[in-house]
């Protein structure tokens, strides 16, 4: 026994100990989620990260330790928003033919959701920097901690809201176009996805994605342009004001 | 091999758009200056091919990415215990109003449905 104990300790202090178990609960948490038929509440990232976290309290392992294996995965972040070009270009002319009204609805959600997160979090009373890390919450984790950076929020907070949000997205996505009477025609895939996109960025995009085709790839088009007009009117409008 | 000249490609071209941001001071991250840069270079059949392989891949597995981030919850845990239920009761709230903000804008475009 003492010597699985030393075994443990071992193995639980290298990278492979987080980037494994990352691995393999999410894999684990995908397979549930098929199984249920992809059922909203049932997302692999919202049971991964609650999976994940209470491993770590009851192993007692330390979250640094365990992101020095998980960064492998974190940092495929990057090239994921570089690789958004790809359904963008694949789209160009459907693209180009609906700019105004893509670009339009990109710029009043984004605004909307940033706006409406800062508005509310002071009207609750939360801490100038706790606010100043909301405004970036609808944007892709990565871009988020860099724009709250910019403008005094707290980084690592900034990404907590950003997932936070795409999980909320993800999971109520559903319902409230269901309340909306947005229908599964293709123009209302089309909503549903950019909708998606806009305000829940990638995880949403990801639900998008596993529901219907043309929902992910508009959904994949609203991240990057969400992701464009945030690091570049958020930061600026701090400067403004 | 083909995706990994892809990851090639979607590499070179976030270490590009990580030198244009600092290098400029351009108010865009990396990444983003590396997606723009890579539409550009998709005209390129030398470039398409490859990059089509590997970021089907990368984009279907999106939500893995965001595990390792959403672990960090729990170093929050202060901030969560103080602010938890307020915090998270803005974030529902605001991403509803960004949801149906955006899906209602763009509904309202009904003059192109079959776009």
């Amino acid at each position: 026994m003492p010597k699985f104990v030393e075994l443990w300790v071992y193995l639980s202090a290298t990278p492979l100990f987080g980037l494994t178990a990352t691995l393999v609960v999410y894999v684990l948490a995908q397979a549930v989620y098929a199984r249920l038929s992809q059922a909203s509440w049932a997302n692999p990232v919202l049971w991964s990260v609650l999976a994940l976290a209470s491993l770590l309290t009851v192993t007692g392992v330390d979250y640094p330790t365990y992101f020095s294996g998980a960064q492998f995965i974190h940092f495929l972040l990057g090239p994921a928003v570089v690789a958004l070009a790809w359904p963008l270009w694949d789209r160009r002319f459907e693209l180009l033919a609906r700019w105004r009204a893509l670009l339009l609805a990109a710029l009043v959600g984004g605004i909307a959701a940033s706006g409406s997160a800062m508005a509310l979090g002071w009207a609750v009373g939360l801490p100038a920097e706790v606010v100043l890390s909301l405004a970036p919450k609808s944007v892709t984790a990565p871009v988020a901690m860099g724009i709250a950076d910019k403008i005094g929020g707290i980084p690592a907070l900034a990404a907590v809201f950003a997932v936070v949000t795409g999980m909320v997205g993800a999971l109520s996505g559903k319902f409230l176009f269901g309340l909306l009477g947005i229908g599964s025609d293709r123009a209302g895939w089309i909503a549903q996805g950019f909708a998606l996109g806009t305000a829940a960025h990638g995880i949403g995009a990801a639900r998008a994605l596993q529901v219907n085709a043309d929902a992910g790839a508009y959904a994949g088009l609203a991240l990057g342009l969400q992701v464009l007009l945030a690091s570049l009117l958020i930061p600026l409008l701090f400067r403004l004001f | 091999m083909l995706a990994l000249r892809g990851l090639a490609w979607l590499l070179t071209m976030q270490s590009l758009g990580e030198l244009l941001s600092r290098g400029l001071a351009l108010p865009f991250p990396g990444p983003v200056l590396g997606m723009l840069l890579l539409l550009v270079g998709l005209r390129l059949p030398l470039v398409r091919a490859p990059v089509a392989a590997c970021a089907g891949f990368l984009l279907s597995h999106l939500s893995l990415l965001f595990v390792p981030v959403g672990v960090g919850v729990m170093t929050h845990l202060g901030l969560l215990g103080q602010y938890g239920l307020r915090m998270l009761a803005v974030i529902v709230l605001s991403t509803w109003i960004g949801l149906v903000v955006t899906a209602l804008v763009l509904r309202s475009f009904k003059s192109a449905p079959d776009a």
